[in-house]
């Protein structure tokens, strides 16, 4: 069929069963947008590039799709940076298409020219620049299988301006071929074997679960094994709510802010095996005494992420969702009650550990303390929101206080940690749960790097609900510099303090201050349970930690501890 | 140690600024790199030289560098029964008094002369990088003006392409 460049867009769009782009217009994309209007297709027009990047980001974390954003060239393209980089450091399938100047003034400094192709190499999983209209249809093909097979990632796709007005004899692919890029599915069985006869022999054995397990959503067979072994299992941020919080063999977050008992058991156990986590430097601290006791397994679909920071003793290449049916069907060739007989003193051990030092907070205090309002928001959800979060403190309390209930629950930026992350997200995530409930915890330096979404959440009328934790300083950086910098909290307080309820009412979300600690219940409550969006500020104390933590660079076993 | 590695290729733009960026944001060293067509005309063919401390530095190089989409395939030449080249051409300073001199020493190494004139020359050698080393040292003497190299590429010997391997 014929039609021009920007229609074939859209056409391979539906052909990917594309539901919704997020966006933002400008002049080299204009043709495009014109096709998008006439077409009605489903656009969210958020305020910022990094707004429509994290929002496609949120949506694709929540639904498991791949999440679709548009910009034009240069400033709008360079917008998106912070945004691919959060989606490539997590694995998340997008397929970002920016305009690009016309053919005829690529590389001459035109007006709104960048090179966006080269500077998101080292943060995409692939990126195109399209020159020619003949190539859409395959480019796009490509881009989207490559963005959800395998190791997921963010594709960008840059098509030059002329492109979208180009004609085209339209005909989508019915098939990829790519020679150097066939994703592993199944892996070597013999390795499965080799971990069985490790698990016989093991005493104290530790499942150490990841993002993987969200990402290949194999959360419920994670859970099976679980529940056939009796192993103790510890989680890496990104593993939350792959395995519920109040699963008797589950124990928490491991690493800089994991519990007591997560860091002794990786100190002690004799064979640690991962599931889809990449053992990055928030989880092992001290490298070289990570796990000293242990051998390591590891069970991942990318072969670049074995020995990349630990030594690896067997390793299993392979997507999760084989790897844990065949070991499932391994294990299972002894009973249930053998597996459990053989490590009941190792669990004795953990659950000594969680006794001695749990999760403490002076729950007497008479100010509002945010691991309290985590908890009570975890109360009244039942651990069952999507929870979506910024950078700093409260992204920890909300990790230690929030029970998880289920996989992709928790959408949080963990490689590279963006601040501005959680407002956009959590905006997409509700478009791609409508019938969820979306609750979005940020802190006050974070919510201000991205609150213009908040427009974009009333013109929707999303019902996503906004908790600002306000201490009135960078709580995270300024925890550091109380524990490591002599307490110099070098610009890390906010001179003029906004009125973020009334900020919020300005961009049309109803909003509430809480102030009184005995109406937290009740007023978070009715904030969670009203219909539309809501944003609820919170006046938290300015120097309370979060603890446990272990100092960068020291062992897990070295935590600074609370209470 | 030093490794040599055969990368093959799609030859498609914007291939070589995906493997220099990876080698860049991995922090890998990498002592030399050389590119060519090949046998195949959709296919191009990168010989590196990377410095690993160890096998584990070696395979994150090479499973790094398979991710790349357009990365179709490598092989780890280092243990094999190989030939490596270099091409390097050189522009010496040879005047009529001491040309005779130069000119022997390009015969010794068997290299050539390509073109002269009254104040230098050029002599294109082709040989292990030990071998271009060996007669850089001896033309200093009397004054390298310019020097090129391509860089070290390397075929297995057998029957077999690399390919197949
Ligand atoms: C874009 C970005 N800039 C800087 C940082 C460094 N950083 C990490 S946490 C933090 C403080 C966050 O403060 P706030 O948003 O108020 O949250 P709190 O820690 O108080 O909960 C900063 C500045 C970052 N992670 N991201």
């Amino acid at each position: 069929m014929k039609m021009n460049g920007a229609q074939a867009v859209i056409e391979c769009l539906k052909h990917e069963n594309v539901e919704v782009v997020f966006g933002y217009p400008g002049g080299a994309v204009l043709t495009l947008y014109d096709e998008l209007y006439m077409a009605n297709f489903p656009h969210i027009l958020p305020r910022h590039e990094q707004g429509a990047i994290h929002a496609a980001d949120g949506y694709a974390r929540t639904t498991g799709k791949v999440g679709v954003c548009i910009a034009t060239s240069g400033p709008g393209a360079t917008n998106l940076i912070t945004g691919i980089a959060t989606a490539y450091m997590d694995s998340i399938p997008l397929v970002v298409i920016t305009g690009q100047v016309a053919v005829s003034l690529i590389g001459r400094d035109s007006f709104q020219e960048a090179d966006i192709t080269g500077i998101t190499t080292p943060i995409t999983k692939h990126n195109y620049l399209v020159k020619d209209v003949k190539d859409l249809p395959r480019v796009f093909k490509e881009a989207f299988y490559i963005a959800r097979t395998g190791r997921p990632g963010p594709v960008l796709i840059d098509i030059a301006k002329n492109v979208f007005a180009a004609e085209i004899d339209f005909e989508y692919p019915k098939t990829v071929n790519l020679r150097g890029y066939k994703p592993v599915c199944e892996g070597d069985e013999t390795s499965i074997d080799a971990v069985f006869t490790e698990l016989c022999n093991a005493q104290k054995p530790l499942f150490f679960i990841g993002g993987g397990i969200n990402l290949s959503d194999s959360s419920a067979k994670m859970r099976e094994i679980i529940a056939y072994t009796g192993i103790p299992t510890v989680s890496s941020l990104m593993g939350l709510g792959c395995v519920s919080q109040n699963d008797p063999h589950y124990f928490g977050m491991i690493g800089m802010h994991g519990t007591y008992a997560g860091n002794m058991s990786t100190t002690e156990t004799d064979l640690l095996i991962g599931f889809g986590v990449r053992f990055d430097d928030r989880v092992t601290g001290l490298l070289n005494e990570f796990a000293p006791r242990a051998k390591i397994i590891h069970f991942d679909i990318d072969a670049a992420e074995i020995n990349k920071n630990v030594r690896t003793y067997i390793r299993v290449v392979a997507d999760l969702k084989w790897s844990l049916n065949t070991f499932f069907a391994k294990i299972k060739q002894r009973t249930s009650a053998e597996w459990h007989q053989q490590f009941k003193p190792w669990l004795k051990q953990m659950y000594a550990w969680k006794e001695e030092k749990p999760l403490v907070y002076d729950k007497k205090s008479h100010q509002i303390l945010p691991q309290q309002v985590i908890e009570t928001i975890s109360k009244i959800t039942k651990g069952d929101a999507i929870i979506v979060t910024d950078v700093g403190q409260h992204q920890m309390w909300t990790a230690q206080y929030y029970e998880f209930q289920k996989p992709r629950s928790f959408l949080t930026s963990g490689g590279l940690g963006t601040m501005g992350y959680g407002l956009p997200a959590a905006l997409g995530a509700q478009v791609g749960a409508p019938g969820q409930k979306v609750i979005c915890i940020c802190g006050d330096g974070g919510f201000m790097m991205n609150c213009q979404e908040l427009m974009a959440i009333a013109d929707l009328n999303l019902p996503v609900k906004v908790i600002v934790l306000n201490n009135s300083v960078l709580g995270m950086v300024a925890q550091w510099q109380r524990t490591f910098y002599n307490g110099h909290y070098a610009h890390s307080t906010f001179k003029t303090k906004a009125d973020f309820v009334k900020l919020s009412k300005a961009m049309g979300v109803p909003a509430i201050r809480l102030e009184n600690k005995n109406e937290t219940q009740k007023l978070l409550e009715n904030a969670i349970c009203s219909d539309g969006p809501f944003l609820v500020e919170i006046c938290i104390p300015n120097e309370e930690n979060v603890l446990p933590m272990v100092p960068a660079g020291a062992r897990l076993d070295q935590m600074i501890m609370g209470g | 140690m030093k490794y040599t590695l055969a990368v093959l290729v799609e030859n498609k733009p914007g291939v070589l600024t995906h493997i220099s960026g990876l080698i860049s944001r991995r922090a890998f060293n990498i002592e030399s790199i050389a590119a060519g067509y090949t046998e195949e005309p959709d296919m191009t063919r990168i010989t590196i030289e990377v410095e690993a401390d160890d096998e584990y530095e070696l395979e994150q190089v090479v499973n790094q560098l398979s991710k790349l989409i357009d990365v179709i395939k490598i092989i780890d030449l280092t243990g094999q029964d190989r030939i490596h080249r270099e091409l390097a051409l050189i522009k010496v300073k040879a005047s009529p008094k001491n040309r005779a001199e130069v000119i022997n020493i390009v015969e010794i190494f068997r290299a050539h002369i390509v073109d002269v004139n009254k104040e230098t020359m050029i002599i294109e050698i082709t040989g292990e990088d030990t071998k271009i080393e060996a007669i850089c040292e001896l033309l200093k003497d009397y004054g390298i003006v310019e020097i090129v190299r391509t860089g070290r590429i390397a075929i297995c010997r057998g029957p077999r392409p690399a390919k197949n391997v």
